[in-house]
């Protein structure tokens, strides 16, 4: 079989100018590129100023604490698993904002589509470490990159729950996220936070405006209801309440199965899926037993 | 073996490049071209014929020649270049006779087609980086969308039918480069670059080189089903734009086509309806298959854009144009076929 013949081309004025340029090494393009763009769009300078924004609401304002952080990988890919709530969940950049910190790796953060269709704020979201939910953009982080990605696999029914269902898990999904890590062959390492459902509780939803809006849901928060008279409707909106939160690591889960395969046992994505739902229920309880007050700890 | 081509669409940029750098592999016997115009650049030996628009002569060229490999490079992947009405009797109707032709032989072993990532869509749904496997989550608006779609099916089920011919189906992504005119090559050469407002999408490039070389590679090789062709990485909207010098145009993200109407229709910014969801959610394919079968890229996504831009700046420093080729018939006739044309010998070491 004959190997490739590249394309040689004919000595013409026009070739004669390419020559004249024909740089010996085209494929330097980190010199070329001009931004830190990476591949999934999340970039680390844009990373950093949002730290520096951020750092103060993370270590003043909720006074975010760990439990168990060793038990995050230095090294290698990882899929954080958390519950998630809030009107607008603080969980996610309290997360992926103290994994960065302390560790000093990046979190990509798995969430909904939904946030691409946003001019100017999906863009900042994506720069910022979002990924859209996809099981091959997981793939790619997680077995390519060998990188953190987080996803809540509650997805929009965690944060659009009332206040008076706080910190009782939804259904997680159809164990999409199991069937990822296993994929990946990477462990999955489950979260509970406890804060974000105080951060910014949901009173009612408005699903005739959510429709309208073209929204994933309409909320009225208690936020709005205190803050609207003092800070206006805005900000009103999107001022958290200090609650303090609390995230503990739970036992890293790994699954003994081949990576790579077309297909994993239902039965087995959904055993374990369950059973991470379970624990981690179970370590919220545990922490809510042990806090004396949603603002204090 | 003596081998023999027909490359249909010598008109394009494509099926002239790739006619050009065929005509150096002694191999090949004969390389007949045909398409709707003249071909766009000088080519030696390749025999030239003229088409009507949906290639029904393509049959009886086959027939008579008894070629072993066609290659298939007249779809139309852009519309700036192409008017709309016509998009459907060539994309659909050319595809269609042109694989009648090849199923009625007996002497096609090979079937090469060209077609476009734009198969897959751009959508807010999309995965970062399409497989050749991934189906499209939107479904096709764009007319250009749905006759490549359409193209597409009937090769895949002509691949199905006809088991004894090798298609392979290769699916560009956006192409840069000094010869290619596309939207954003003519853009980039007047310093622009349009942009939707709030918007900034990866987008990637695989330059003309590697355009051709994937297309003779294809003819030299037995690649079997369908393959991405892309360079590595995705780059940011407004990357493009700064690295290439150009200034970012916005336009509104929502009725841009109303709304950003004097901009458009001035044609101070060039805009075509297939660039309005790249310039909101981008697109990227992975390119590892074609890599896992041999074939190496020349060019990144930013190195390819770093190319054009220099070759361009070249161009406009020596000031002057891009030398036009003019095909002249009686000339290239003579050149072909005079007996008082003294032929070199072909080496076949």
């Amino acid at each position: 079989m004959e190997k490739t013949s590249k394309p040689t081309v004919r000595k013409s004025t026009e070739t004669k100018i390419v020559q004249l340029v024909e740089k010996s090494n085209s494929n330097s393009s980190n010199s070329i590129r001009t931004s830190d763009v990476d591949r999934w769009g999340r970039s680390e300078s844009t990373r950093e100023i949002t730290r520096k924004i951020f750092d103060p609401i993370y270590s003043k304002y909720f006074r975010a604490e760990w439990d168990g952080l060793e038990k995050i990988p230095a090294k290698g890919g990882a899929l954080l698993v958390s519950n998630h709530a809030g009107a607008i969940p603080p969980d996610a950049p309290v997360i992926m904002h103290g994994i960065e910190k302390e560790l000093n790796r990046p979190v990509y953060g798995l969430a909904d589509f939904w946030f691409r269709t946003l001019p100017v704020g999906g863009t900042l979201w994506n720069r910022a470490g979002g990924v859209t939910a996809h099981p091959s953009n997981a793939y790619g982080i997680l077995h390519e990159d060998q990188q953190l990605a987080l996803v809540f696999p509650e997805g929009v029914k965690g944060p659009s729950k009332l206040y008076k269902d706080r910190y009782q898990l939804r259904r997680f999904g159809r164990g999409g996220f199991v069937e990822i890590a296993m994929r990946s062959g990477v462990p999955i390492i489950p979260l509970a936070v406890v804060g974000a459902e105080e951060a910014m509780p949901i009173l009612t939803r408005i699903s005739s405006l959510s429709k309208l809006l073209n929204v994933p849901y309409f909320p009225i928060t208690l936020n709005q209801v205190l803050l609207t008279p003092f800070l206006g409707p805005i900000l009103g909106t999107l001022a958290y309440l200090p609650a303090k939160f609390k995230i503990r690591v739970l036992e890293p889960v790994y699954f003994d199965v081949p990576p790579d395969q077309p297909r994993y046992s239902k039965t087995r994505i959904l055993d374990e899926s369950e059973n991470i739902r379970t624990r981690i229920q179970d370590a919220i309880f545990d922490m809510l037993a042990h806090r004396k007050n949603p603002w204090f700890g | 073996m003596s081998r023999r081509i027909l490359i249909t669409g010598i008109d394009t940029f494509w099926g002239s490049m790739t006619a050009r750098s065929l005509e150096n592999d002694p191999s090949i016997d004969t390389i007949i071209g045909l398409g709707t115009s003249d071909p766009k650049v000088e080519l030696e030996r390749t025999e030239c014929l003229r088409a009507d628009h949906n290639y029904s002569i393509v049959s009886r060229i086959i027939k008579a020649t008894k070629v072993d490999t066609v290659m298939h490079t007249f779809m139309a992947t852009e519309t700036s270049s192409f008017p709309s009405k016509m998009l459907n009797e060539n994309n659909v109707i050319g595809t269609m006779n042109l694989l009648a032709a090849v199923g009625g032989s007996r002497s096609v072993k090979k079937l090469i087609v060209k077609s476009s990532s734009l198969v897959y869509g751009s959508s807010s749904q999309d995965p970062t980086f399409f497989t050749e496997q991934t189906r499209r989550p939107s479904p096709a608006k764009l007319k250009i969308e749905k006759s490549i779609i359409e193209a597409e099916s009937y090769v895949k089920d002509f691949a199905q039918d006809n088991p004894h011919i090798s298609v392979s189906l290769l699916r560009f992504c956006n192409v840069i480069g000094d010869n290619i005119t596309t939207t954003i090559t003519k853009n980039l050469r007047k310093r622009v670059l349009p942009y939707l407002f709030g918007f900034d999408p990866s987008i990637q490039f695989v330059y003309e080189d590697d355009v051709v070389a994937a297309l003779v590679f294809a003819a030299n090789n037995s690649l079997e089903g369908i393959f991405n062709v892309a360079g590595d990485e995705r780059i940011p909207w407004s990357e493009v734009a700064s690295i290439a010098g150009a200034r970012l145009i916005p336009l509104f993200a929502y009725a841009t086509n109303i709304v950003s109407a004097p901009l458009i229709s001035t044609g101070f910014v060039k805009v075509t309806p297939e660039l309005y969801d790249l310039m909101k959610f981008g697109r990227g394919v992975t390119n590892s298959k074609l890599k896992e079968v041999g074939f190496t890229y020349s060019y990144t996504t930013p190195s390819a854009l770093a190319k054009f831009c220099e070759l361009n700046q070249l161009r406009k420093n020596l000031g002057s144009a891009k030398p036009e080729y003019k095909y002249h018939k009686d000339v290239e006739t003579f050149f072909k076929h005079s007996p008082a044309v003294v032929k070199e010998t072909v080496k076949t070491d």
